[in-house]
């Protein structure tokens, strides 16, 4: 079961980031999905990107909600605070995770069921407050853990294992999140992880709600003729707007593609994302514009995927509420607490 | 009818007034009762009002009581009636020899009266609409112009109730002015036209003492500032908003930081009661303070996570102010409902620890104590407020606070307690009081790191499913629980001036109508000893005033008995010793209602064995 630790063995030859950690360093216990699922490759990529940005593991809070994908945060970081709540509130849970230590990284991991049904809401909240996180949703169309079930993201029409035609509207996670003022919003697969490792970590930079909608193929329940999130049909339908790479503040930054098609974006914290353009006339700044656009080819059956939108002035919850810089799980009893005097006060115009 | 002679008390009566919501008249009738204060007089006022926003009629209740009865008494002394809608409820509310006050500019007939009570017109739409033009000047100042008049019929002093009106218009003295204008009209006339003063009045007593004045849900949102909350998620409900109102206002005040002027706090509305619960989650998973203020239907919502939180081990708070339900129930009305549903909220078996404040002060005191609950157990803390308490002004002690007094942590395992090589298992009991460590996200860079979740898992927080881990964290989950008894507020027991045999316990909002029942039944010959139960889990002081009784009433403010339920469940007392007097009808208990039960169930007592009672 999950409990199964990891061997500690660490080979010497094993790469190692500027903190001098290893892959191993990022790595959790290991997974108990089912072989070939595809939230086990987001869960590498996510490893993969924070070893790339060189983060200290245990600097990141993990959140997830209740699902297979919710729960991935136990097989990444494994020296990292973990939580998995109830299904479908991973964002309360963070949010107020977030505002207790403004200091920590939030990584939030849900599933389409998770997020999509019994979570919409909190979803569309946490995103709509602007809080910083990364909200990663691991995209299946069916509910996992539950066998089988059509989820609200399930495409009008598809088909279940057992053959039952799914009639209801899907949901689009990723374009709600840009109707909601999601600052940074993109879609990956979980089967194209050249392009999901550098999605994730310009996520991780942003300051502000970024927003990724992964397509993850379930093996057990959702990876059959008819089903529009199968591995098959997602490479085939894949058409990416754009590619990135993440330059972190540390290196010098030098671009060598050529000119015209890339496009730097700067984040809050001096990293930049270069953007290489694949459709010559997408704007990843225009809200309005990446909206039409998904629904364009959405129209043509087309999944879009790469960074949708990103807002480069974006700002976070903490702003809007202007609290201050230091984290409030580290006040006293000095700095909260207004004293006697104070009270006196109060009491006194109480009278 | 005979003709009753008119009620004479000084400093010893109820007046009501009879508004029409949104008219203005709140301020005007708060201003009456603090003025009556001012005097050196007790006053215990109570609104009454109902579900909706304008329109309804609404109620606002003085009870003047030099003895300083602060409960509910029952009944009216003197009706102001200033709503037609609710002229013949009014009217047959007032006591016999009781007073009736109107707005006579509009002749009613005689059979529109009754003969019984004096009858007290004074004209104030004429008064008003003579000497204003502009329609909201008249609603608002005919508001002032009755309490001028009062002022005369009660014989109050009319220098205090400008000092209060000066102190609510400082600054602003156009407002001053015209309000201290509209009050010597209505004063005046009556001095002209009325005999003043009536048999009610009001003398200068010195029965207030540094007492304050104030409603429960401020001096719980009070208490969690300087409980050190800092994060608050909420959702608006009645009657539980205006405590995190208090909590933004007094934040706003007193916790900014005074070089960058940046909040040390946080408060979200949260989109719902699901939402708010979890912020607080998170916040206190991460080593916050964090609560959130909602009622019953709230409560409703919270459960699966409140779960959680006694599953998991995570401090929260939740000041759940009391409405009558089930479901929308009576949402503007007071009761103590939610008794069952908060101590075993959520599947499976939990148990949670609730506070039982019985006024402001206590509500101030509770709410700071249950962030160090919190944390201490690592759990859910509910401070059981009710409507009562909670939007109603009352006298209570001054607030205090200890300067000294360091916010208890609780076990935290430190990034140095881990580098010495202390054992960490989240949920190992190392002290034997079944309380576990934890560690804040981020402590350390290698030890110390834990999953969160809800599912069984063994000491070191590693998911299993093994029935013995899980019976194992079960068994200390209730040896925590039996650590918690030590640590909340213990029952308060009063004693009769005789032996007795029977005893009473009571809780919360009903202490002062308990306090004054007391003297009534002592009136009529029965002795009681008290107990007030202040927290559960009870701690054992519970289980031995129930044995040392022959049998035991206990009052609360629902239809089922919660309180007494979970006295027997919790220590397995034969439920025949505990006696039921139960209220609720969504006014708040009176002390002529406990000593009415009582009184007869004792009466009943000396004349047939109890158990022939029963059947
Ligand atoms: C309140 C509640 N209702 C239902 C469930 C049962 N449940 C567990 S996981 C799940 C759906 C998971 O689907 P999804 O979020 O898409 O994740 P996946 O397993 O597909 O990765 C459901 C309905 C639950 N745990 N809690
Ligand atoms: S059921 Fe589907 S989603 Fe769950 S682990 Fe298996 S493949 Fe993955």
């Amino acid at each position: 079961m999950t409990y199964i630790a990891k061997p500690k063995f660490h080979h010497p030859g094993l790469p190692k980031n500027d903190l001098g950690f290893t892959h191993r360093d990022y790595e959790g216990k290991i997974s108990t999905l089912c072989a070939g699922c595809g939230h086990d490759s987001i869960t590498a990529s996510i490893i993969e990107a924070c070893f790339e940005l060189s983060i200290e593991p245990h600097r990141v809070a993990k959140i997830s909600g209740i699902g297979c994908s919710s729960k991935t945060p136990d097989y990444f970081l494994g020296n990292s605070h973990g939580f998995n709540s109830v299904h479908g509130r991973m964002p309360s849970v963070l949010t107020g995770a977030n505002l207790a230590n403004r200091d920590l990284i939030y990584l939030g991991v849900s599933g389409d069921g998770d997020s999509a049904s019994i979570g919409f809401g909190q979803f569309a909240h946490s995103i709509r407050r602007g809080v910083n996180m990364t909200y990663i949703v691991e995209n299946n169309g069916v509910y996992g853990l539950t066998k089988g079930q059509f989820s609200a993201t399930a495409d009008r029409g598809s088909k279940s294992k057992k053959g039952v035609t799914n009639t209801d509207n899907a949901i689009d996670l990723v374009a709600i999140a840009l109707q909601l003022g999601a600052s940074f919003v993109a879609r990956g697969f979980s089967g194209d992880k050249t392009q999901l490792v550098p999605l994730i970590a310009a996520a991780i930079q942003h300051k502000g709600a970024a927003f990724i909608d992964v397509i993850s193929p379930c093996i057990a329940f959702n990876n059959h003729a008819g089903s529009t999130k199968s591995f098959d049909y997602v490479r085939e339908h894949n058409d990416a707007v754009n590619r990135l790479d993440v330059i972190t503040g540390r290196e010098p930054i030098s671009v060598d593609y050529a000119p015209g098609t890339v496009q730097l974006v700067e984040q809050h914290d001096g990293s930049r994302i270069a953007l290489r353009k694949i459709d010559a006339d997408y704007d990843a700044h225009d809200r309005g514009g990446a909206m039409t656009f998904l629904q364009k080819h959405a129209a043509k059956g087309q999944i879009v995927t790469g960074l949708l939108y990103v807002d480069p002035e974006s700002d976070d919850l903490h702003s809007h509420l202007d609290t201050v810089e230091t984290p409030l799980n580290t006040l006293e009893a000095k700095d909260l607490c207004p004293g006697t005097t104070a009270l006196d006060r109060i009491n006194a115009s109480l009278r | 009818m005979p003709v009753q002679s008119p009620i004479s008390s000084v400093n010893d009566f109820v007046v009501r007034f009879a508004n029409v919501n949104g008219s203005g008249s709140a301020s005007a009738n708060e201003m009456f009762a603090r003025s009556i204060l001012r005097h050196g007089v007790p006053v215990s006022p109570r609104n009454i009002f109902p579900s909706n926003i304008q329109g309804l009629p609404t109620w606002y209740e003085v009870r003047v009581t030099e003895d300083g009865h602060l409960g509910a008494r029952g009944g009216v002394d003197m009706m102001v009636a200033m709503n037609p809608q609710t002229w013949d409820k009014d009217l047959a509310s007032i006591e016999p020899g009781g007073y009736l006050f109107y707005d006579s500019t509009k002749p009613m007939p005689a059979s529109k009266f009754r003969a019984d009570i004096t009858v007290i017109g004074v004209p104030l739409t004429a008064i008003t609409n003579s000497t204003y033009t502009d329609p909201r000047q008249r609603q608002l100042f005919k508001n002032i112009i009755y309490l001028g008049a009062l002022c005369a019929l009660l014989d109050m002093d009319p220098k205090l109730v400008e000092q209060l009106i000066g102190e609510q218009y400082k600054g602003k003295e156009k407002l001053l002015s015209s309000n201290v204008h509209a009050l010597h009209l209505g004063r005046d006339w009556a001095l002209q036209n009325l005999k003043c003063p009536l048999g009610l009045r009001i003398k200068k007593a010195d029965k207030v003492g540094d007492r304050i004045f104030i409603e429960g849900n401020n001096a719980a949102a009070l208490g969690a500032v300087y409980g050190g909350a800092t994060v608050c998620a909420w959702y608006p409900i009645t009657p539980s908003s205006s405590l995190a109102d208090a909590f933004t206002s007094y934040c706003k005040k007193l916790r900014h930081d005074p070089e960058t002027g940046k909040a040390k706090y946080a408060i979200v509305q949260g989109e719902d009661e699901l939402a708010s619960i979890g912020i607080v989650i998170g916040a206190s998973w991460n080593g916050a303070r964090a609560f959130t203020a909602t009622s019953g239907p709230g409560i409703s919502l919270m459960t699966e996570f409140i779960g959680l939180s006694y599953f998991a081990e995570i401090p929260a708070v939740i000041m759940n102010v009391q409405r009558a339900g089930p479901s929308t129930g009576m949402p503007t009305r007071t009761q103590q409902c939610d008794i069952i549903a908060c101590a075993y909220a959520s599947h499976g078996d939990t148990k949670h620890v609730l506070l039982l404040p019985e006024d402001p002060a206590e509500a101030f005191e509770f709410a700071a104590q249950a962030f160090d609950l919190a944390e201490r157990l690592q759990t859910t803390i509910f401070v059981m407020l009710d409507l009562d308490i909670g939007m109603n002004h009352r006298l209570c002690r001054p607030l205090k606070w200890d300067d000294a007094r360091q916010y208890d942590r609780g076990k935290v395992m430190t990034a140095e307690m881990l580098d010495d090589g202390r054992d960490f298992g989240r949920y190992l009991d190392v002290d034997g009081d079944g309380i576990p460590y934890r560690t804040y996200p981020g402590t350390h860079p290698t030890k110390g790191s834990f999953f969160t979740r809800g599912t069984s898992r063994d000491r070191y927080a590693r998911y299993s499913e093994e029935g013995s881990v899980y019976a194992d964290n079960m068994q200390r989950l209730v040896r925590k629980f039996e650590t918690a008894q030590d640590m909340v507020p213990r029952p308060l027991q009063a004693n009769a001036a005789k032996p007795t045999k029977y005893g009473v316990i009571y809780f919360g909002s009903t202490a002062p109508a308990m306090d004054e029942a007391i003297g009534l039944l002592e009136a009529n010959g029965h002795q009681l000893d008290r107990l007030r139960i202040r927290a559960f889990p009870f701690h054992s002081s519970v289980a031995s005033f129930i044995a040392d009784h022959d049998f035991v009433y206990v009052v609360e403010q629902n239809r089922d008995a919660q309180l007494r339920s979970l006295i027997v469940n919790e220590n397995g007392i034969d439920p025949v010793r505990l006696v039921p007097i139960l209220h609720y009808d969504g006014t708040p208990i009176t002390a002529r209602f406990i000593a009415g039960a009582i009184g007869d169930h004792q009466d009943q007592l000396k004349l047939t064995p109890l158990r022939k009672v029963k059947s």
